[in-house]
């Protein structure tokens, strides 16, 4: 929001001086190019153009044919570049394969495939972003996204396994047991934090290590496992509890990412137009200022640590009855974490989340293919994954990089 | 400063060109070369997908990729791998696999059940392989891989109580599932053996058949040094640590103390942990790699697949114990072992 006023307050007092003179045309042409360079999406394609760059290299480095090249690098330097080239050219044309659309496919059904499957890994991070969005405006720095993620899904799968719903109903009240779940683990740091001022850094970590040994513990009991068997994973929930593929069983993608964008729009409204939204945000830039306005400071802190385990809870949700179908210690993935640099890439802001989690999805997605296709050693596949997020998370070093003259509106944002 | 990192950077930077200096290979390889290096190439394509532990975890995803790159490199034969980094990959990764047309895709572990299942149903045209993992109901196109290292165990839990001096040895676990409980039931069967037919008292701390001590991980190495600790404090003498890496803190544990010997898993221990080597009792082998040549071997080569289960077992030498080197055994009791190993193998001792 600060950053649309900042532009209009820049171009409104440029305004005056450059009202109805002859070269008004080339003006305002350099003023958009100056709009242009400034803003946040060409720092976003500079960053992933960077850490593609320094990527590559990691992975040219690692490459056998190239190390083999650069041997006898003086004596035919060509086979060194073509060697580099063909890297490089396959490395990128594999992420783009695995991430957005396969070019190898026979036909346009199969070719979308790698699409859906990254809006299928970005949904719980949309959702867990959120969450995390909404505490971070609050100036709340809730880490633990992670176990309320692990609680929710457990709660969904006992529901989904164990208990017998007709369809719909089964698949609302496994929902709402995962988002109950989520919402729990939220409560506790919320409330902590409201009445006895502990930091909810510390609380949310110690939970998240709380949720990860409790789903530990409740797989080594029978009530969790498969019949006949003590590996420590959960029965397959029930078909009823399943979220619907929304684009039929040849795709991953599921109701579920629906639902983000949906509560992605709710989070939004939350935010920018309801009167607790507005109290959030009072909260979050002044909580002492906020309390002598008369607001409960205690109230707004438990409330959003609730809602923000209520969408981590979601998150679980799309895990559990949306790809996992069945509880593991490992249900959760790095999800919780990663959704901390996706709500600090997405600047808090819901649109911002959004994106940041397709980007993280799409990095995710494309990891499988760059390493069977490429042959790209899973290390280096996670290196250029964080390399892109490091890049795009500091502005003014790719701002230095690239010469990119600073943004006016850079303080606000900051403040 | 400024001078000596340009200085650095100068003697970097002319090692780079010297060492680039080398002459080029031949602008074409001679054909007759190719025919040198694989001794036969069959056109058969097995693949590898790990579970969250990587290929170089020192236990089954290490095994298993090991033998895959030997039948490889034997028929030159073409291959792909892909490690999860955690449990939401199997289905990815096995989905690239698929697509990158492999015949045959090995996945690793209990946690890729179900993505395997899945794959095979929608994939039946593709042969799958699965270590340490088996479907209640047998899949058409998926091998099981299964080890009966009870029966290898045994035979270390006999020595054990036959060796120890205190009278108390000990194990411990990762995590309570099966192919880890399994050592610890055969262990404890072979020293409650040796109680039965030699008279003696020897005690397991640890496991008790249904319950016992877990670092909860496999990769925790002081876990498994502090569990140790307090075993060795306990009396116990010879300890098995069924917990891949953390094995390594318990041989620490054991090293600082002094006369306490560990009993490795998996790979015999004096290869893989030479630094250890001193104090390895034994170790209780788990071949997986070289069931997974077997199976490629036979697929791709031999009698074609079938998805009966493979077992590891002392007769197929698919699980074993490792050369007791430095450990005190006596002539007697190599005899009474290899007794028992017949007796397993033909059905009279029950493990």
């Amino acid at each position: 929001m600060s950053e649309s006023t900042a532009t209009t307050d820049r171009s409104s007092a440029d305004g005056p001086e450059s009202e109805g003179s002859p070269e008004e045309a080339g003006r305002d042409f350099g003023r958009l190019m100056r709009e242009i360079t400034q803003s946040d999406l060409l720092v976003v394609v500079f960053a992933i153009f960077a850490a593609m760059l320094l990527g590559g290299l990691l992975v040219v480095l690692a490459d056998k044919d190239v190390l083999a090249t650069t041997g006898y690098f003086f004596s035919r330097p060509g086979d060194f570049f073509a060697a580099v080239g063909g890297t490089l050219s396959s490395v990128f044309t594999t992420m783009f394969q695995g991430a957005i659309y396969n070019t190898n496919a026979s036909d346009v059904a199969v070719g979308i495939r790698p699409f859906t499957q990254t809006l299928t890994v970005a949904t719980p991070l949309i959702l867990a972003g959120l969450g995390l969005g909404l505490g971070f405006r609050a100036g709340l720095f809730n880490i633990g996204a992670q176990g309320q993620i692990i609680i929710g899904a457990t709660v969904g799968a006992y529901v989904g396994f164990a208990w017998d719903l007709p369809v719909v109903l089964h698949l609302i009240v496994a929902v709402v047991g995962c988002v109950l779940g989520g919402a729990i683990w939220g409560f506790i740091p919320g409330f902590l934090k409201a009445r006895t001022g502990a930091h909810e850094v510390i609380t949310t970590i110690m939970l998240n290590y709380i949720a990860l040994n409790l789903v530990s513990f409740a797989l080594s009991k029978t009530a969790f496992q498969r019949p006949g068997s003590t590996n420590p994973q959960s029965p397959l929930i029930a078909e009823t509890a399943e979220y619907p593929l929304i684009l039929g069983s040849a795709y991953n993608l599921h109701l579920g990412f629906l639902l983000a964008l949906a509560a992605a729009g709710g989070v939004w409204w939350l935010l920018e137009r309801s009167t607790w939204g507005f109290q959030f945000r009072a909260v979050g830039a002044n909580p002492h200022a906020a309390r002598t306005a008369g607001m409960s400071v205690s109230k707004v802190y438990i409330l959003v640590m609730v809602t923000a385990g209520a969408l981590a809870g979601l998150a679980g949700s799309a895990q559990i009855l949306g790809t996992e179908h069945s509880l593991t210690a490992g249900v959760a993935a790095s999800f919780g974490f990663d959704a901390i640099t996706v709500a600090l890439l997405g600047r808090s802001r819901p649109l911002g989340i959004v994106f940041a989690a397709l980007l993280f999805g799409a990095l995710r997605a494309a990891g499988p293919a760059l390493q069977v296709q490429a042959g790209v050693p899973v290390d280096i596949v996670l290196v250029i994954q964080s390399l892109i997020v490091l890049f795009i998370a500091a502005p003014p070093l790719v701002r230095t990089m690239f010469r990119l003259p600073a943004p006016a509106h850079v303080k606000e944002v900051a403040a | 400063m400024k001078n000596s990192i340009r200085f650095g950077a100068a003697i970097t930077a002319s090692a780079l060109v010297l060492a680039a200096c080398s002459a080029a290979p031949e602008a074409t390889p001679a054909p007759t070369d190719d025919t040198a290096t694989p001794v036969e190439t069959v056109d058969y394509k097995p693949c590898i997908v790990s579970d969250a532990g990587g290929f170089d975890d020192r236990s089954f995803n290490q095994a298993g990729y090991e033998g895959l790159q030997e039948v490889v490199a034997a028929y030159g034969m073409d291959t792909a791998q892909a490690e999860s980094a955690d449990d939401t990959e199997y289905e990815p990764n096995i989905s690239a696999l698929v697509a990158a047309d492999c015949d045959m895709i090995i996945t690793v572990g209990f946690l890729l059940g179900d993505a395997t299942a899945n794959a095979a149903a929608a994939n039946p045209d593709v042969d799958f392989a699965i270590i340490d993992f088996a479907y209640n109901e047998p899949i058409d196109n998926v091998k099981p891989l299964l080890f009966n290292t009870d029966e290898a165990a045994f035979l270390a839990g006999y020595a054990a109580a036959a060796t120890t001096q205190t009278g108390t040895v000990a194990t411990f676990g990762g995590i309570p599932i099966p192919p880890v409980t399994i050592f610890m039931d055969g262990f404890l069967s072979g020293v409650n053996y040796h109680n039965e037919t030699q008279g003696t008292t020897v005690q397991v701390l640890g496991w008790d058949g249904t319950d016992g001590s877990f670092t909860g991980n496999f990769d925790d190495q002081t876990a498994g040094q502090n569990l140790t600790t307090g075993f060795i404090d306990q009396g116990a003498d010879i300890i098995l640590p069924v917990a891949g890496p953390v094995g390594l803190g318990a041989a620490a544990a054991a090293r600082e103390a002094g006369n306490v010997w560990i009993i490795g898993v998996d790979q015999d221990w004096v290869v893989t942990a030479p630094e250890y080597a001193d104090i390895i009792f034994t170790s209780i082998m788990k071949n997986m790699g070289p069931a997974v040549y077997d199976v490629v071997e036979t697929t791709a080569v031999g009698a074609g697949f079938s998805n009966a289960p493979y077992f590891g077992t002392l007769e197929n030498e698919g699980v074993g114990i490792a050369d007791f080197r430095d450990a005190p055994v006596s002539d007697e009791l190599l005899a009474a072992l290899e007794e028992i190993r017949a007796g397993i193998i033909d059905g009279s001792i029950t493990p």
